[in-house]
C-alpha cells in the first residue's frame, strides 16, 4: 500500500533520489551512484526515525520545493541550508514536522552543495539492481526506475501509509551523536572556505573567485602514482588546486600546476575505484565520484581516502583543495576514529548555530 | 614487491580497494589470468569483498572498511590468488592460453544484420580499407572474439581479435545517438552498443539480440573471459529474431 505524502513544486538545479548505491555491479559497467555524502544521508535518515539506508532526495544547491499531502516526519542533512516550512525556519540536521498542505523549502545553502531531505517511511521507489539511486547518465533507479531526476510535479511516496496519527518525532537512538559529529567536521572544512555569499547556482572559477582557505582532503598513494615523476608527486602533494565549474556526480575538475607524467597519460583501461584522481594528459587532477564510468585509460596517481570522501560531495567551484598523502592502514585509522567519536557518549564538538559557537557534548539516555 | 616476472603486483587503490595486476599489456594470456582471478575471488564469497571488477590487465577488488582493515584485505586476496596457482611457467604462450580460456567458456552467437540502414558507415569502411563491402563483412564475422572487459555502460563488451585489415578510424563527428544493438568499428576495435548512447564508432551493422536489462540477473548477456562470433543475417531474420521491436 503505496500513499503519496510529498508534491515537488520545485527540484531546483538538480534533486534526484538517493540510497547508499548499488555494489557489486561494476564487473557489467555500472557504477555505484548512491549518496555522495553518504553519511549526511544516513544522519537524515536516522533522525527522521528511518534505517541509514533508506531512500532520501539529494538537493543540489537548494532552491527546492514541495507541498506535503500528508502529516509528515522529515530531516535535511548534508550543506547547511535555510529550511522554512510555510516560510517558518526551522533547524537543518534536526527532525521536524510537517501538516499535510504546508509547504517545505530548502534555500541555497550558506556552505556545502548537498543537502538530504528524509522523510519519516522512506520513499517508494522501484529498485533496479538493488537501488533506487539515480544514475542519470546510465538512466538507471530513480523516480522513474531510468534515471530521471526530480521535476515539478512528480509525487514521492512512503513505501507504507505515513504515520498520520504519531507525528511524535523520535530519532533513532545515537541519531543525534552522528548528526553532531558530522556537522561539526563539515563545518569545519566549509564554513571558512566557502566564504563568498550564498548562490543559488555553481559560480564558474575564475582568478576573482573569493579565496577561501584550501580544503585538505587526504588520499593514499597509487596505483598508477610509478607514472609521475618525482617533480610531478611533489606538484601532486604540495601544490593547491582549484576546482572548476565541471564538477557533477562523476567528477570534479580542478585546475591549478601541472603534475608531470614520467611516460605519457595513456594506461592500459582499468578498473576505476572510488575517488580515484586521474590526470589525463594537461597535467590537472580530476576526482571520480559515485556516477563514475567504471574503467579508465588515464593514470590514477593516488585515490582519496575513505574518511573524506564524503566531503567531495560539497566542493564548490572555486574552492582550493591540497592533497595530504598517508599510507592506507593510516587512512583506516584516521576513519576508525571518526567512526567512534561519532559514536562515544561524552565527546564535545564544536559547531556553529546562527554564527554563534556551542561546543556540544552529547550523552545517551539509558 | 614483485618476487617474480609473471607473480602479480598488488597496488594500493585507497584504502577501501586493492588493484591486482598481472602485466602491462594488452592478450589472451593476461586476460586469462585476470578472469580466472576474478572467478576465484567471487567463488570465494569474502563477505567483506564488495567489487570485483576485471579488466584488460588486472582485477579492482573493492572492500567494506567496516568489516575489514586494508592489510587485513590485502592478506586475504594474496592469499586467495596465490591458491589459484596462476602459471608462472613462461613457456605458456599466448595461443595456447587463449585456447584453454576458449574451452572453458561457452562462444556466445552474435547475429547482425549488416549494412543498409543498420550499418550506415559499412560503405565508409569498405572505401577506407580498400575492400568490398562484402569483405568486410566477412573478416568481421570471421574471428572468435574474447570479451576482455565490460566498461563504458552497462553491457559494453571491449573485445580483442579484430583482423587489422578492417580498422578504420571513428567518425570525426560523433552521432548524438547511436541506436541499440549496432555494431561498429573505431580504429582496430569493434563492439556492439547494448543501449543506445552517443559515440563515434563507424556503425557496419545490428544485432536484434538484447544485449543488456537492467531488471535482469546477471543485468547483461556478455561478461569479461566471454568468447563471441558474429553471424551474419538478412534483414527478415533480423526482423524474425525481434530486431528493433
Amino acid at each position: 500500500m503505496m500513499a503519496n505524502v510529498l508534491e515537488v513544486t520545485n527540484p531546483g538545479p538538480l534533486a534526484t533520489l538517493q540510497d547508499l548505491g548499488r555494489s557489486g555491479w561494476m564487473k557489467y559497467g555500472v557504477p555505484p551512484s548512491g549518496a555522495l555524502d553518504q553519511e549526511a544521508l544516513a544522519v537524515a535518515n536516522l533522525l527522521a526515525g528511518n534505517p541509514e539506508g533508506a531512500p532520501g532526495i539529494e538537493i543540489t544547491y537548494g532552491n527546492f520545493t514541495a507541498r506535503a499531502l500528508a502529516p509528515l516526519v522529515a530531516a535535511c542533512a548534508g550543506a547547511w541550508a535555510p529550511i522554512q516550512v510555510d516560510g517558518v525556519p526551522v533547524l537543518p540536521w534536526a527532525a521536524f514536522s510537517i501538516a499535510s498542505g504546508q509547504v517545505v523549502s530548502i534555500g541555497a545553502p550558506a556552505w556545502g552543495v548537498r543537502a538530504y531531505l528524509a522523510l519519516r517511511g522512506g520513499i517508494a521507489a522501484h529498485p533496479v539492481m538493488g537501488s533506487v539511486s539515480t544514475y542519470i547518465r546510465g538512466a538507471l533507479g530513480g523516480i522513474d526506475g531510468r534515471g530521471r531526476a526530480l521535476r515539478a510535479g512528480d509525487l514521492i511516496a512512503t513505501p507504507d501509509p505515513p504515520a498520520s496519527a504519531n507525528t511524535a518525532v523520535v530519532p533513532a537512538a545515537g541519531a543525534a551523536a552522528r548528526a553532531v559529529a558530522a556537522l561539526a567536521k563539515r563545518q569545519a572544512a566549509f564554513a571558512s572556505a566557502h566564504s563568498s555569499a550564498p548562490t543559488s547556482a555553481p559560480a564558474p572559477a575564475s582568478a576573482s573567485a573569493p579565496a577561501g582557505r584550501a580544503i585538505s582532503i587526504r588520499v593514499v598513494m597509487g596505483p598508477q602514482d610509478d607514472h609521475f615523476t618525482d617533480a610531478g608527486r611533489r606538484t601532486f602533494a604540495g601544490e593547491e588546486f582549484t576546482l572548476t565549474n565541471k564538477a557533477d556526480r562523476m567528477g570534479l575538475r580542478f585546475e591549478g600546476p601541472s603534475i608531470e607524467h614520467a611516460r605519457g597519460a595513456d594506461i592500459i583501461s582499468d578498473g576505476m575505484p572510488p575517488g580515484a584522481v586521474q590526470v589525463p594528459g594537461d597535467g590537472v587532477p580530476i576526482i571520480m565520484l559515485a556516477d563514475r564510468q567504471t574503467t579508465g585509460g588515464y593514470p590514477k596517481i593516488a585515490c582519496v581516502a575513505r574518511v573524506d570522501l564524503n566531503l567531495l560531495a560539497h566542493l564548490r567551484p572555486g574552492d582550493r583543495i591540497r592533497f595530504v598523502p598517508l599510507s592506507a592502514q593510516d587512512a583506516h585509522e584516521a576513519l576508525k576514529q571518526e567512526y567512534a567519536a561519532s559514536r562515544t557518549p561524552g565527546r564535545a564538538f564544536r559547531i556553529k548555530i546562527d554564527g554563534v559557537e556551542h561546543v556540544v557534548t552529547l550523552f545517551e539516555l539509558e | 614487491m614483485n618476487r617474480h616476472e609473471d607473480a602479480p603486483q598488488f597496488l594500493w587503490a585507497g584504502d577501501g580497494a586493492v588493484v591486482i595486476q598481472f602485466g602491462n599489456d594488452i592478450s589472451p594470456l593476461l586476460a586469462s589470468r585476470v578472469h580466472r582471478t576474478a572467478g576465484a575471488l567471487e567463488d570465494a564469497n569474502l563477505p567483506w569483498l564488495t567489487e570485483v571488477l576485471p579488466s584488460y590487465r588486472s582485477v579492482l577488488a573493492e572492500f567494506d572498511p567496516r568489516l575489514i582493515s586494508p592489510t587485513a584485505a590485502l592478506e586475504a586476496l594474496q592469499d586467495t590468488v596465490n591458491a589459484i596457482g596462476i602459471p608462472v611457467q613462461s613457456g605458456i604462450d599466448g595461443g595456447r592460453a587463449g585456447k584453454e580460456d576458449e574451452d572453458e567458456n561457452a562462444v556466445v552467437t552474435i547475429p547482425v544484420c549488416y549494412g543498409g540502414e543498420f550499418g550506415p558507415d559499412l560503405a565508409d569502411v569498405a572505401t577506407h580499407t580498400g575492400l568490398s563491402p562484402e569483405e568486410v563483412i566477412a573478416l568481421h564475422s570471421e574471428p572468435l572474439y574474447l570479451v576482455y572487459m565490460i566498461g563504458f555502460t552497462l553491457g559494453f563488451p571491449y573485445l580483442g581479435g579484430m583482423n587489422p585489415r578492417i580498422a578504420t578510424p571513428r567518425l570525426a563527428t560523433p552521432r548524438t545517438v547511436v541506436p541499440p544493438g549496432s555494431v561498429g568499428i573505431a580504429g582496430s576495435q569493434t563492439g556492439v552498443y547494448p543501449s543506445a548512447s552517443p559515440g563515434g564508432w563507424r556503425l557496419i551493422g545490428r544485432t536484434p539480440l538484447p544485449l543488456a536489462d537492467p531488471s535482469a540477473d546477471p543485468p547483461c548477456l556478455l561478461r569479461a573471459g566471454t568468447r563471441i562470433r558474429f553471424v551474419p543475417v538478412d534483414e527478415p531474420t533480423y526482423y524474425a529474431m525481434g530486431g528493433d521491436q
